[in-house]
Protein backbone atom coordinates (compact mmCIF):
# COMPACT_ATOMS: atom_id res chain seq x y z
CA UNK A 1 0.00 0.00 0.00
CA UNK A 2 2.68 2.71 1.20
CA UNK A 3 4.58 1.39 -1.90
CA UNK A 4 2.38 3.62 -4.24
CA UNK A 5 2.97 6.70 -2.30
CA UNK A 6 5.58 8.92 -3.20
CA UNK A 7 8.94 8.86 -1.20
CA UNK A 8 8.49 12.27 0.14
CA UNK A 9 4.99 11.67 1.54
CA UNK A 10 5.83 7.96 3.15
CA UNK A 11 8.63 9.67 4.83
CA UNK A 12 6.75 12.22 6.00
CA UNK A 13 4.43 9.62 7.29
CA UNK A 14 7.65 7.02 8.99
CA UNK A 15 8.52 11.13 10.44
CA UNK A 16 5.11 11.35 11.94
CA UNK A 17 4.75 7.82 13.25
CA UNK A 18 8.04 7.74 14.52
CA UNK A 19 8.00 11.48 16.39
CA UNK A 20 4.68 10.17 18.19
CA UNK A 21 5.73 7.28 19.74
CA UNK A 22 8.78 9.55 20.71
CA UNK A 23 6.67 11.30 22.97
CA UNK A 24 6.51 8.12 24.99
CA UNK A 25 9.99 7.17 25.45
CA UNK A 26 10.70 6.29 28.92
CA UNK A 27 13.86 8.05 29.52
CA UNK A 28 13.94 11.64 29.81
CA UNK A 29 17.45 11.68 29.11
CA UNK A 30 17.26 10.47 25.55
CA UNK A 31 17.10 12.89 22.73
CA UNK A 32 14.51 10.62 20.78
CA UNK A 33 13.45 13.41 18.87
CA UNK A 34 16.44 15.06 18.20
CA UNK A 35 18.25 11.88 17.22
CA UNK A 36 14.74 11.04 14.82
CA UNK A 37 15.50 14.70 12.88
CA UNK A 38 19.19 13.79 12.61
CA UNK A 39 18.30 10.83 11.19
CA UNK A 40 15.94 12.27 8.81
CA UNK A 41 18.20 15.07 7.94
CA UNK A 42 20.89 12.46 6.94
CA UNK A 43 18.94 11.19 4.55
CA UNK A 44 16.98 13.85 2.75
CA UNK A 45 18.87 13.58 -0.52
CA UNK A 46 18.65 9.67 -0.87
CA UNK A 47 17.15 8.51 -4.10
CA UNK A 48 16.62 4.94 -4.95
CA UNK A 49 17.99 2.07 -3.35
CA UNK A 50 19.46 4.64 -0.29
CA UNK A 51 15.59 5.77 0.36
CA UNK A 52 14.83 2.61 0.52
CA UNK A 53 17.58 1.07 2.94
CA UNK A 54 16.48 4.51 5.40
CA UNK A 55 13.09 3.35 5.30
CA UNK A 56 13.46 -0.04 6.47
CA UNK A 57 15.51 1.44 9.01
CA UNK A 58 13.15 3.65 10.18
CA UNK A 59 10.42 0.67 10.19
CA UNK A 60 12.84 -1.34 12.30
CA UNK A 61 13.18 1.48 15.00
CA UNK A 62 9.46 1.82 14.90
CA UNK A 63 9.14 -2.05 15.66
CA UNK A 64 11.81 -2.06 18.20
CA UNK A 65 10.46 0.44 20.14
CA UNK A 66 7.19 -0.55 20.25
CA UNK A 67 8.15 -4.03 21.28
CA UNK A 68 10.10 -2.28 23.90
CA UNK A 69 7.32 -0.19 25.52
CA UNK A 70 5.07 -3.42 25.20
CA UNK A 71 7.95 -5.61 27.24
CA UNK A 72 8.50 -2.71 29.63
CA UNK A 73 4.66 -2.97 30.55
CA UNK A 74 4.34 -6.55 30.67
CA UNK A 75 7.77 -6.95 33.00
CA UNK A 76 6.56 -3.87 35.30
CA UNK A 77 2.61 -6.13 35.72
CA UNK A 78 4.93 -9.26 36.06
CA UNK A 79 7.20 -7.82 38.09
CA UNK A 80 4.52 -6.17 40.65
CA UNK A 81 1.54 -9.24 40.28
CA UNK A 82 3.34 -12.26 39.82
CA UNK A 83 6.67 -12.88 42.17
CA UNK A 84 5.98 -16.21 42.86
CA UNK A 85 6.54 -17.66 39.04
CA UNK A 86 8.50 -20.65 40.06
CA UNK A 87 5.38 -22.96 38.93
CA UNK A 88 3.18 -21.44 36.89
CA UNK A 89 5.84 -21.43 34.11
CA UNK A 90 6.60 -25.38 34.49
CA UNK A 91 2.81 -26.13 34.26
CA UNK A 92 2.24 -23.88 31.27
CA UNK A 93 2.95 -26.49 28.84
CA UNK A 94 1.99 -29.77 30.60
CA UNK A 95 -1.94 -28.60 29.89
CA UNK A 96 -0.96 -28.49 25.94
CA UNK A 97 0.42 -31.82 25.70
CA UNK A 98 -2.26 -33.65 28.24
CA UNK A 99 -5.11 -31.94 26.12
CA UNK A 100 -2.93 -33.29 22.88
CA UNK A 101 -3.11 -36.62 24.33
CA UNK A 102 -6.97 -36.89 24.27
CA UNK B 1 -26.56 -25.28 3.50
CA UNK B 2 -29.24 -25.44 6.70
CA UNK B 3 -30.14 -21.96 7.71
CA UNK B 4 -28.93 -21.19 10.96
CA UNK B 5 -30.74 -18.30 12.98
CA UNK B 6 -27.68 -15.82 13.05
CA UNK B 7 -26.12 -14.95 16.23
CA UNK B 8 -24.29 -11.89 16.52
CA UNK B 9 -21.96 -11.43 19.32
CA UNK B 10 -21.98 -8.32 21.11
CA UNK B 11 -19.20 -7.44 23.43
CA UNK B 12 -19.00 -4.55 26.27
CA UNK B 13 -14.88 -4.01 27.44
CA UNK B 14 -15.59 -1.45 30.56
CA UNK B 15 -12.10 0.26 31.60
CA UNK B 16 -10.78 2.32 34.54
CA UNK B 17 -8.40 5.48 33.95
CA UNK B 18 -5.99 4.55 36.60
CA UNK B 19 -2.25 6.02 37.52
CA UNK B 20 -0.28 5.28 34.55
CA UNK B 21 1.88 2.03 35.72
CA UNK B 22 5.18 3.99 35.34
CA UNK B 23 4.31 6.52 37.55
CA UNK B 24 5.94 6.33 41.27
CA UNK B 25 3.19 5.88 43.55
CA UNK B 26 3.42 9.08 46.57
CA UNK B 27 1.20 9.29 49.02
CA UNK B 28 -0.37 13.32 49.33
CA UNK B 29 0.68 15.35 52.44
CA UNK B 30 -2.93 15.15 54.00
CA UNK B 31 -2.89 11.24 54.14
CA UNK B 32 -6.44 10.95 52.70
CA UNK B 33 -5.19 9.22 49.47
CA UNK B 34 -2.72 9.26 46.96
CA UNK B 35 -1.27 11.93 44.67
CA UNK B 36 -3.67 12.17 41.73
CA UNK B 37 -1.74 14.97 39.77
CA UNK B 38 0.25 12.77 37.74
CA UNK B 39 0.29 10.84 34.25
CA UNK B 40 -3.02 8.58 33.66
CA UNK B 41 -3.75 5.88 31.36
CA UNK B 42 -5.79 2.81 30.85
CA UNK B 43 -5.70 0.19 33.20
CA UNK B 44 -2.97 -2.62 31.46
CA UNK B 45 -5.46 -5.07 32.32
CA UNK B 46 -8.45 -3.50 30.50
CA UNK B 47 -5.92 -3.08 27.63
CA UNK B 48 -5.80 -6.68 27.59
CA UNK B 49 -9.64 -6.91 27.29
CA UNK B 50 -10.04 -4.24 24.91
CA UNK B 51 -7.56 -6.33 22.65
CA UNK B 52 -9.26 -9.46 23.28
CA UNK B 53 -12.14 -8.60 21.66
CA UNK B 54 -11.08 -6.85 19.06
CA UNK B 55 -8.54 -10.11 18.15
CA UNK B 56 -12.04 -12.07 18.68
CA UNK B 57 -13.46 -9.61 15.78
CA UNK B 58 -10.69 -9.87 13.56
CA UNK B 59 -10.49 -14.07 14.11
CA UNK B 60 -14.64 -14.25 14.06
CA UNK B 61 -15.21 -11.25 11.66
CA UNK B 62 -18.31 -10.18 10.92
CA UNK B 63 -20.15 -12.79 13.79
CA UNK B 64 -19.20 -9.41 16.05
CA UNK B 65 -21.41 -7.36 15.63
CA UNK B 66 -20.87 -4.66 17.95
CA UNK B 67 -18.09 -3.60 20.59
CA UNK B 68 -19.10 -0.83 23.25
CA UNK B 69 -16.08 0.48 25.94
CA UNK B 70 -17.58 1.82 28.80
CA UNK B 71 -16.23 3.79 32.16
CA UNK B 72 -17.09 5.10 35.13
CA UNK B 73 -15.01 8.02 35.93
CA UNK B 74 -13.72 12.22 35.90
CA UNK B 75 -14.10 13.87 32.84
CA UNK B 76 -10.97 12.98 31.66
CA UNK B 77 -11.69 9.00 31.20
CA UNK B 78 -13.00 10.61 28.02
CA UNK B 79 -9.02 10.02 26.45
CA UNK B 80 -9.25 6.49 27.52
CA UNK B 81 -12.41 6.00 26.21
CA UNK B 82 -10.67 7.62 22.42
CA UNK B 83 -7.52 5.56 22.82
CA UNK B 84 -9.84 2.14 22.91
CA UNK B 85 -11.64 2.96 20.02
CA UNK B 86 -8.69 4.16 18.49
CA UNK B 87 -7.30 0.17 18.95
CA UNK B 88 -10.96 -1.14 17.60
CA UNK B 89 -13.94 -0.72 19.38
CA UNK B 90 -17.02 0.90 17.73
CA UNK B 91 -18.80 3.01 20.42
CA UNK B 92 -18.23 4.62 24.48
CA UNK B 93 -20.30 5.43 26.99
CA UNK B 94 -19.01 7.36 29.38
CA UNK B 95 -20.26 7.50 33.25
CA UNK B 96 -19.39 10.59 34.74
CA UNK B 97 -18.41 11.37 38.10
CA UNK B 98 -17.13 14.00 40.16
CA UNK B 99 -12.71 13.90 40.26
CA UNK B 100 -13.39 13.32 44.01
CA UNK B 101 -15.47 10.32 44.00
CA UNK B 102 -14.07 6.74 43.55
CA UNK B 103 -16.42 4.31 43.26
CA UNK B 104 -16.14 0.81 44.60
CA UNK B 105 -16.43 -2.20 43.09
CA UNK B 106 -19.80 -2.92 44.29
CA UNK B 107 -21.14 0.54 43.08
CA UNK B 108 -19.31 0.01 39.64
CA UNK B 109 -20.63 -3.70 38.98
CA UNK B 110 -24.30 -1.97 39.91
CA UNK B 111 -23.83 0.45 37.26
CA UNK B 112 -22.40 -1.95 34.54
CA UNK B 113 -25.24 -4.26 35.47
CA UNK B 114 -27.59 -1.32 34.16
CA UNK B 115 -25.34 -0.50 31.30
CA UNK B 116 -25.44 -4.41 30.32
CA UNK B 117 -29.31 -4.35 30.97
CA UNK B 118 -29.38 -1.45 28.34
CA UNK B 119 -26.61 -2.70 25.93
CA UNK B 120 -27.53 -6.39 26.04
CA UNK B 121 -24.16 -7.89 25.00
CA UNK B 122 -23.56 -11.65 25.00
CA UNK B 123 -20.18 -11.65 26.18
CA UNK B 124 -18.48 -8.85 28.78
CA UNK B 125 -14.26 -8.74 28.98
CA UNK B 126 -13.32 -6.90 32.35
CA UNK B 127 -9.45 -6.62 33.18
CA UNK B 128 -9.05 -8.55 36.40
CA UNK B 129 -8.01 -5.58 38.56
CA UNK B 130 -7.42 -2.29 38.20
CA UNK B 131 -3.57 -1.35 39.24
CA UNK B 132 -5.15 1.43 41.66
CA UNK B 133 -6.88 -0.28 44.14
CA UNK B 134 -6.34 -3.89 43.13
CA UNK B 135 -9.53 -5.08 44.23
CA UNK B 136 -9.99 -7.28 41.80
CA UNK B 137 -13.93 -7.76 42.73
CA UNK B 138 -15.90 -6.01 39.68
CA UNK B 139 -16.10 -9.02 37.04
CA UNK B 140 -17.53 -11.53 39.84
CA UNK B 141 -19.56 -9.22 41.06
CA UNK B 142 -20.91 -8.33 38.02
CA UNK B 143 -21.33 -12.11 37.14
CA UNK B 144 -23.46 -12.55 40.53
CA UNK B 145 -25.54 -9.39 39.74
CA UNK B 146 -26.69 -10.71 36.60
CA UNK B 147 -26.37 -14.23 37.19
CA UNK B 148 -24.22 -15.26 34.24
CA UNK B 149 -21.32 -17.65 34.33
CA UNK B 150 -17.67 -16.23 35.02
CA UNK B 151 -14.75 -17.13 33.62
CA UNK B 152 -11.90 -15.36 35.75
CA UNK B 153 -8.01 -14.77 35.06
CA UNK B 154 -8.41 -15.53 31.66
CA UNK B 155 -5.28 -16.82 29.60
CA UNK B 156 -6.96 -17.93 26.48
CA UNK B 157 -10.65 -17.35 24.63
CA UNK B 158 -12.28 -19.11 22.58
CA UNK B 159 -15.87 -18.58 21.46
CA UNK B 160 -18.14 -20.82 19.36
CA UNK B 161 -20.53 -18.48 18.60
CA UNK B 162 -22.92 -20.86 16.51
CA UNK B 163 -23.43 -23.13 19.92
CA UNK B 164 -22.84 -20.03 21.71
CA UNK B 165 -20.42 -21.17 24.45
CA UNK B 166 -17.11 -19.40 25.50
CA UNK B 167 -14.23 -22.25 26.25
CA UNK B 168 -11.75 -19.92 28.47
CA UNK B 169 -8.68 -21.28 29.55
CA UNK B 170 -7.80 -20.08 32.92
CA UNK B 171 -4.60 -19.41 35.25
CA UNK B 172 -5.21 -20.69 38.72
CA UNK B 173 -2.48 -21.52 41.45
CA UNK B 174 -0.20 -24.36 40.14
CA UNK B 175 -1.41 -24.47 36.37
CA UNK B 176 -4.11 -24.02 33.66
CA UNK B 177 -7.79 -24.83 34.40
CA UNK B 178 -10.37 -24.84 30.64
CA UNK B 179 -14.19 -23.90 31.22
CA UNK B 180 -16.91 -23.45 29.10
CA UNK B 181 -19.20 -21.06 29.49
CA UNK B 182 -22.84 -20.72 27.83
CA UNK B 183 -23.33 -17.45 26.54
CA UNK B 184 -23.93 -14.72 28.07
CA UNK B 185 -21.01 -14.65 30.11
CA UNK B 186 -18.00 -12.93 31.89
CA UNK B 187 -14.90 -12.66 31.27
CA UNK B 188 -11.81 -11.17 33.52
CA UNK B 189 -8.29 -10.89 31.64
CA UNK B 190 -5.42 -12.01 32.54
CA UNK B 191 -1.57 -10.54 31.91
CA UNK B 192 -0.48 -13.49 29.52
CA UNK B 193 -3.98 -13.53 27.77
CA UNK B 194 -2.33 -11.21 25.12
CA UNK B 195 -0.28 -8.18 23.67
CA UNK B 196 -1.99 -4.95 23.83
CA UNK B 197 -1.52 -3.17 20.10
CA UNK B 198 -0.14 0.28 20.29
CA UNK B 199 -2.76 2.88 18.59
CA UNK B 200 -1.56 3.65 15.35
CA UNK B 201 -2.24 7.44 14.12
CA UNK B 202 -4.43 7.06 11.25
CA UNK B 203 -6.97 5.03 14.08
CA UNK B 204 -6.87 7.79 16.27
CA UNK B 205 -8.14 10.20 13.66
CA UNK B 206 -10.87 7.61 12.95
CA UNK B 207 -11.33 7.14 16.94
CA UNK B 208 -12.79 11.15 16.66
CA UNK B 209 -15.49 10.01 14.52
CA UNK B 210 -16.75 7.37 16.77
CA UNK B 211 -19.58 8.27 19.18
CA UNK B 212 -19.14 8.34 22.85
CA UNK B 213 -22.63 8.08 24.75
CA UNK B 214 -22.56 10.38 28.54
CA UNK B 215 -24.69 9.01 31.33
CA UNK B 216 -25.09 9.99 35.02
CA UNK B 217 -25.01 7.59 37.59
CA UNK B 218 -28.46 9.22 38.55
CA UNK B 219 -29.64 7.99 35.06
CA UNK B 220 -28.42 4.95 35.52
CA UNK B 221 -30.22 4.43 39.06
CA UNK B 222 -26.83 3.77 41.32
CA UNK B 223 -25.89 5.22 44.27
CA UNK B 224 -21.49 5.48 43.36
CA UNK B 225 -20.63 6.56 46.53
CA UNK B 226 -18.24 4.28 48.22
CA UNK B 227 -19.49 2.94 51.58
CA UNK B 228 -16.08 2.08 53.40
CA UNK B 229 -14.53 5.44 54.95
CA UNK B 230 -10.92 6.12 54.32
CA UNK B 231 -9.30 6.56 57.85
CA UNK B 232 -5.70 7.33 56.69
CA UNK B 233 -3.18 6.75 54.09
CA UNK B 234 0.34 6.00 54.53
CA UNK B 235 3.58 4.96 53.13
CA UNK B 236 5.09 1.45 53.95
CA UNK B 237 8.05 2.32 56.37
CA UNK B 238 11.26 2.79 54.83
CA UNK B 239 14.00 -0.17 53.92
CA UNK B 240 17.18 0.47 56.16
CA UNK B 241 20.35 -0.14 54.67
CA UNK B 242 22.39 -2.92 55.59
CA UNK B 243 26.06 -2.62 57.17
CA UNK B 244 29.68 -4.56 56.35
CA UNK B 245 31.27 -6.33 60.12
CA UNK B 246 34.60 -6.59 60.17
CA UNK B 247 35.01 -9.89 62.32
CA UNK B 248 32.78 -12.95 63.41
CA UNK B 249 32.64 -11.73 66.44
CA UNK B 250 31.18 -8.32 66.07
CA UNK B 251 28.46 -10.56 63.72
CA UNK B 252 27.20 -13.08 66.55
CA UNK B 253 27.05 -9.86 68.69
CA UNK B 254 24.71 -8.23 66.26
CA UNK B 255 22.74 -11.38 65.61
CA UNK B 256 22.23 -11.61 69.58
CA UNK B 257 21.19 -8.05 70.21
CA UNK B 258 18.67 -8.32 67.18
CA UNK B 259 17.91 -11.46 68.99
CA UNK B 260 17.95 -13.90 66.36
CA UNK B 261 20.73 -16.78 68.01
Amino acid sequence: MSNKLPTRLRAIKLYKELYRIGKDYPNPSYDFHGKLRRAFEKNRTAQGEGAERAFRLGEYIKQETLALYSLRKYRHLKNAYYSDEGVKASSVPTLEKESGKE
Amino acid sequence: MRPSSARLLNILVPIKRSIDYAVKIRVNPQQTGVETNVKHSMNPFDEIGVEEAVRLREKLKDAVKNITVVTIGPTKANEMLRTALAMGADKGIHIEIPETLSPEPLGVAKALKEVVNKEKPDLVILGKQAIDDDAGQTGQMLAGLMGWSQATFASKVEVDEPRGVVTVTREVDGGLQKVECKLPAIVTTDLRLNEPRYTSLPNIMKAKKKPIEKLSAEELGVDLRPRLETVKVTEPPKRKGGAKVESVDELVAKLKEAGVA
